[in-house]
């Protein structure tokens, strides 16, 4: 792989305020979630009724809800579950999208032709109908709901794949691997794989967000994460239903989905122009 | 663009339904659960009545087979849980509630996002596009369920200045309809703003400026024509976003439209309602995207459809 690529796609990055600006706050993020629970005992479930809708205070640095629950805890627990529903169910969209994006690239032909059009006319699915139809009749449980998200987002990344193998396919260094007699197969996940890495990083960054978004609209309609486990769509609908009382309930979860949302979109912004300056911009 | 263009894409529109008539039938039927399931104080006798009469007593394929029939005639059957009533005439009754929503959040997001991307376009790097630009990132990154219960909270509860549920006067329409355009607007500023800069160096704008013709001539006639293209066909998407954010803004602001019955119906396990809706969920996508296609095909005569 070519070294100064990287180094100067760091370089071009770095130069990207707002995308460093969402890079820090997602680093910082995922240190307070994923290190906190590690050191303090997270009383997301433990309920106080005594002090229910307790204003942010000292003791509790995001209030309490409707059932005296610290909202810190729980705003941090629900981010860790929707933070990593986001990252597998992408990681579920990349698998699939690879490996159909680089199989019809590699074939080509007619093949191709026919993996493509059925991607066309998937593409017409609004497959978030389908998602919900799933959820409601097969339980909703978490395993389905981040492999059914990730079935809704493989369609593009199998494009993206596809172009970049059938541009590679014909450069010299395929042909030179194929001069030297290496199996077909190694081509593909040796070669041609590897050097798409790029435009994979870049749309699987962009991909984490709106599947954190649409799990948390599940959520929200109340289809997605059941109780006790939370992520922030559920605590967003829970703040919603008491935002008159206690506006805190709705604001915490609000902004740290948003500012998630916002640092993922940029980041990977940033990183298309990056890695691909000459690429196009919206 | 040619007829054979239209039908083309007509003809894509086959297997698509067929794949979604098919799909939808049998997740719905595999699932554990019924229709009838939740009321267990039913007997047994009343039970096989209420399957033979919506045909539930006969293998599955073959009631298969009767929905595409009914289907054919324009049939979309009984609803199970709304006694008395048929998916025909509920969704006579959504429909409209559903499509008033979309096309009012449509306008909005037209009217705020090209105005606001045009003014910022005309000055860049002054106020009048930071502060646009800035509010478009915020309706960005906010999803329709925060916008939503935040304008309610504000102009609902605070400031008591519009009504924050129900579908009857014309000021239950402002905030879901707001709440659900937001996001395109901002969007479509964005757009607005980029397909305007761009055009605005091209030599033909400077061909038309060497002419003598004012500023305002040269956006209007020349400028808008180019520049909004990114704007059509941004409307595809746009207009499928809007159609599945109806759901949650339906929830929200209780309207009882196409989304609501979507929802309960899928919840109650009203199996010709889970399809009907999500039938004419798909369709009305469908059109959409095919719409925009042509519009845009019109609008810039480089576009050629085989």
């Amino acid at each position: 792989m070519n070294n100064s690529l990287w180094t100067d796609a760091l370089y071009r990055l770095k130069k990207n305020k707002l995308a460093l600006l969402g890079a820090s706050f997602l680093v910082l993020e995922l240190l307070i979630f994923f290190l906190i629970p590690l050191i303090v005992r997270l009383g997301y479930e433990a309920q106080d009724l005594e002090l229910t809708f307790a204003a942010p205070s000292l003791a509790h640095w995001f209030g309490t809800d409707s059932l005296g629950r610290d909202l810190f805890s729980r705003v941090i627990f629900g981010g860790r579950v929707s933070l990593t529903v986001g990252l597998l169910a992408s990681l579920v969209s990349a698998i699939v999208g690879v490996i159909y994006g680089s199989l019809s690239g590699f074939l080509g032909g007619k093949i191709d032709n026919l993996m493509m059009r059925i991607v066309d006319i998937l593409y017409a699915l609004p497959f978030i109908f389908l998602v919900i139809i799933l959820m409601v009749y097969f339980g909703r449980n978490f395993i389905l709901l981040f492999v059914a998200l990730g079935l809704t987002q493989w369609l593009t990344m199998a494009r993206i794949v596809r172009g970049q193998v059938l541009s590679l396919r014909h450069k010299e260094f395929v042909e030179a691997a194929n001069s030297l007699g290496l199996k077909q197969r190694d081509i593909v996940l040796k070669h041609l794989i590897p050097n798409t890495l790029g435009p994979v990083i870049v749309y699987l960054t962009l991909t984490v967000p709106s599947v954190i978004l649409e799990e948390a609209f599940l959520s929200y309609l109340g289809l997605g994460i059941q109780a006790p486990l939370a992520s922030w769509g559920t605590l967003i609908k829970e703040g919603v239903d008491v935002m008159d009382l206690a506006p805190w309930t709705l604001f915490f979860p609000a902004f740290f989905l948003s500012a998630t949302l916002f640092s993922l979109n940029f980041l990977g912004d940033g990183l298309r122009d990056a890695l691909d300056p000459k690429g196009a911009r919206d | 663009m040619g007829i054979n263009y239209v039908l083309k894409r007509l003809a894509i529109m086959v297997p698509i339904f067929f794949l979604v008539v098919t799909l939808v039938f049998f997740m719905i039927r595999f699932a554990p659960g019924g229709p009838f399931s939740s009321e267990k104080t039913v007997s047994a006798a009343i039970l096989k009545n209420l399957e033979a009469k919506y045909h539930m007593d006969e293998p599955l394929l073959s009631q298969y087979v009767r929905y595409w029939k009914d289907l054919f005639r324009g049939d979309l059957g009984p609803s199970f849980k709304h006694a008395n009533r048929t998916v025909n005439e509920i969704i006579a009754e959504a429909l409209p509630i559903s499509l008033e929503l979309g096309l009012l959040a449509l306008t909005w997001a037209v009217l705020i996002g090209v105005s606001a991307g045009g003014l910022a376009a005309l000055k860049p790097n002054t106020v009048y596009d930071y502060v646009p630009m800035a509010f478009s990132i915020l309706g960005i990154c906010l999803p329709t369920f925060v916008v939503g219960p935040v304008l309610v909270l504000v102009f609902g509860l605070w400031l008591q200045w519009l009504p924050v549920a129900g579908w009857e006067t014309w000021q239950d329409r402002v905030l879901p309809s707001l709440t659900l355009g937001f996001a395109y607007a901002a969007y479509i500023s964005r757009l607005t703003r980029g397909g305007l800069i761009e055009i605005r160096g091209q030599e033909f704008i400077r061909t038309a400026r060497a002419k003598g013709l004012s500023e305002s001539e040269i956006v209007i006639k020349h400028s808008l024509r180019g520049g909004l293209l990114p704007v059509v066909s941004y409307l595809g998407p746009a207009l499928a976003g809007i159609i599945t954010g109806a759901l949650v803004t339906e929830t929200i602001f209780n309207i009882p439209g196409l989304g609501r019955f979507f929802i309960e119906s899928a919840v109650n396990r009203d199996y010709t309602v889970v399809m009907g809706t999500s039938l004419l969920y798909f369709t009305l996508i469908f059109i959409c995207n095919f719409l925009v296609d042509i519009i845009y095909a019109i609008l810039d005569p480089r576009v050629k459809y085989e």
